[in-house]
C-alpha cells in the first residue's frame, strides 16, 4: 500500500481524529461530576475567603461552608427578597447575570454567621485588563461596614493586576464603609497618596495595575450599587 | 529487558545527555513552575506520563505514519495525552491543576517531547521508545526539581510548604529573598546547575 497517496493520508487523519475525539469525550465524560465538584468547593472556599474562614485542607471546605453560611438569598432591584431556596444565590452564574439588564438581575446574597454575627456576603463580577475579574465582598450587619473582600482573576498580568488576589491588596477593604452621610458612595481605588474628590471611602491601587486596579473600582461600584435598597433596609432594620 | 542500547535509552538523559542541561531544552515550563515544589513535581510527573506514552503509541503506529502529516499525527497524539492529563488534574487535584494553569497545555509545545518523537519514537520499537520517555522525563523532573527545591527554600522559606528555616533566623534579621520567586533568578539556578555539569562532565564541555 502506498503511504504517500492522498487517500491513504485522508483516511489516515480522519480515522485518526474520529478516534482520539470519541476517547476524548468519554473522558471528558467520565471526569465530568467530580470536576464540577471540585469547582464547586473552590467557589465555596473563595466565599470563605470573603468572612476570612477559608481552609487549606480541601476535604474540610463543605463542612466549612455548611458551618459559616447559613442561608442563600436572592434580591430583586428593589431590595425585596425573592428567592431564598437552599444554594439559590450560590448557583447564580454571575458571568450571565451581568449581561441582564438591570432590571432583570437577581442579585445574589450569602447569609453568613461569624461568631454570631450576621455577615452578607455579595458576589461580584467585572472586567479586569485581560479577562473577567470577580470577587466576593461580606458586609457587616449594619450594611454600610466591609468586613472582609476576596479578589480573583482569570488572566491578569502576573506580578501586577494578578496582584488583586494578595491578601496585602483585599485587608484595605476591611472596616471600610459604603454609605457616607446616607448616601451609596462605593470604595473607590484610587492611585497611593490621593484621595477621592466625593469623600467616600478609598483603598490604594496597584501601581503598575491602573487598568486592572479601575476594574476592581468600577466592578465594586456597579455591583454593590444595585444593592443600595436591599442595604437600605438593612440600615432600617438595625436603626 | 534493559540491553545495553535500553539502559542507554533510559540512563542517558539523567545526566550526559540530560534534556534541559545539555541539548537546553524545555527552559519555558522550567522558569515557569519551579517557584513552588509541589506544582514542579507534578508537572515533571506529567510530563514523565506523557512522554512515555506518546513515545510508546507512536513508536507502534510508526509504520503506518505517512511521512508527509508526521508532524501532524505526532502534535495530535501529543495534544490528546496532554488533554487527558489536564483533565485527570483537574478532577483529582484542582489545587495544583489551578497552579500551574496553561503550562499543562504547554507542555505540547515543550520541545522535549516532539524531539523524542521525532528523534527516538519514529524509528525504534515501543519498549525502547518507553524507556527512552521514562528517561527525559526523569531528566527534566530532576532539574525541575533541583530548581523549585532552591527557589522555595530560599524565596520562601519552605519545602514542600514546610517552614524549614527557624522563626529563630527571621528574628535576626534573616529574609526571604523575594527575588528567587521571579522568574529571572529561576534563569540563572539552571545556569548555575549547567556551570556545575559542566564543569564535572569534562566532556560536555564545547571547545572554541
Amino acid at each position: 500500500m502506498n503511504k504517500n497517496s492522498n487517500t491513504y493520508q485522508i483516511l489516515y487523519a480522519a480515522v485518526m481524529v474520529v478516534l482520539v475525539g470519541a476517547m476524548l469525550a468519554f473522558i471528558y465524560m467520565a471526569l465530568k461530576p467530580r470536576q464540577e465538584q471540585n469547582i464547586a468547593n473552590d467557589k465555596r472556599n473563595q466565599i470563605l475567603s470573603a468572612i476570612h474562614q477559608a481552609t487549606a485542607n480541601e476535604s474540610e471546605i463543605p463542612a466549612t461552608y455548611q458551618k459559616f453560611v447559613v442561608k442563600d438569598l436572592c434580591v430583586d432591584a428593589k431590595g425585596a427578597v425573592v428567592d431564598s431556596a437552599a444554594g439559590c444565590a450560590f448557583n447564580v452564574d454571575m458571568k450571565k447575570n451581568m449581561k441582564l439588564p438591570e432590571a432583570e438581575r437577581k442579585l445574589p446574597v450569602l447569609v453568613c454567621d461569624v461568631e454570631g454575627q450576621t455577615k452578607y456576603v455579595i458576589p461580584v463580577y467585572g472586567a479586569g485588563l485581560w479577562g473577567p475579574i470577580w470577587g466576593y465582598v461580606a458586609v457587616n450587619d449594619d450594611g454600610n461596614t466591609i468586613f472582609g473582600a476576596y479578589f480573583s482573576h482569570e488572566s491578569e498580568t502576573p506580578g501586577l493586576g494578578a496582584r488583586i488576589a494578595d491578601a496585602d491588596f483585599q485587608d484595605q477593604f476591611k472596616d471600610k464603609v459604603l454609605y457616607k452621610e446616607g448616601a451609596f458612595k462605593n470604595v473607590t481605588v484610587v492611585k497611593k497618596g490621593q484621595t477621592p474628590n466625593d469623600g467616600s471611602d478609598y483603598v490604594d491601587a496597584i501601581s503598575g495595575a491602573t487598568i486592572t486596579s479601575r476594574g476592581v473600582g468600577a466592578m465594586m461600584q456597579q455591583c454593590m450599587a444595585a444593592y443600595d435598597p436591599f442595604f437600605k433596609s438593612i440600615q432600617s432594620r438595625t436603626e | 529487558m534493559l540491553s545495553k542500547k535500553n539502559k542507554e535509552a533510559l540512563f542517558n538523559p539523567l545526566s550526559k545527555d540530560n534534556p534541559v542541561l545539555v541539548q537546553i531544552l524545555g527552559i519555558c515550563s522550567t522558569l515557569a513552575v519551579t517557584v513552588k515544589l509541589e506544582p514542579a513535581i507534578v508537572m515533571g510527573i506529567s510530563v514523565i506520563a506523557v512522554l512515555a506514552f506518546s513515545n510508546v503509541i507512536i513508536s507502534l503506529i510508526r509504520n503506518t505514519i505517512p511521512s508527509t502529516i508526521r508532524i501532524i499525527v505526532q502534535l495530535v497524539v501529543v495534544a490528546a495525552l496532554v488533554i487527558i492529563v489536564q483533565q485527570f488534574l483537574v478532577a483529582f487535584n484542582y489545587e495544583v491543576s489551578k497552579q500551574l494553569s496553561v503550562f499543562i497545555g504547554l507542555i505540547i509545545t515543550n520541545c522535549i517531547l516532539m524531539g523524542r518523537l521525532e528523534a527516538f519514537a519514529l524509528t525504534n520499537k515501543p519498549w525502547p521508545s518507553f524507556l527512552d520517555g521514562i528517561g527525559n522525563g526523569l531528566g527534566y523532573t530532576i532539574i525541575l526539581v533541583v530548581v523549585a527545591f532552591f527557589r522555595e527554600l530560599l524565596g520562601s522559606g519552605t519545602v514542600l510548604g514546610f517552614k524549614v528555616i527557624p522563626q529563630w533566623c527571621y528574628d535576626h534579621g534573616y529574609e526571604d529573598n523575594g527575588l528567587m520567586i521571579l522568574p529571572p533568578m529561576a534563569l540563572i539556578t539552571v545556569a548555575c546547575i549547567v556551570w556545575f555539569h559542566r564543569a564535572r562532565n569534562t566532556e560536555l564541555q564545547e571547545t572554541n
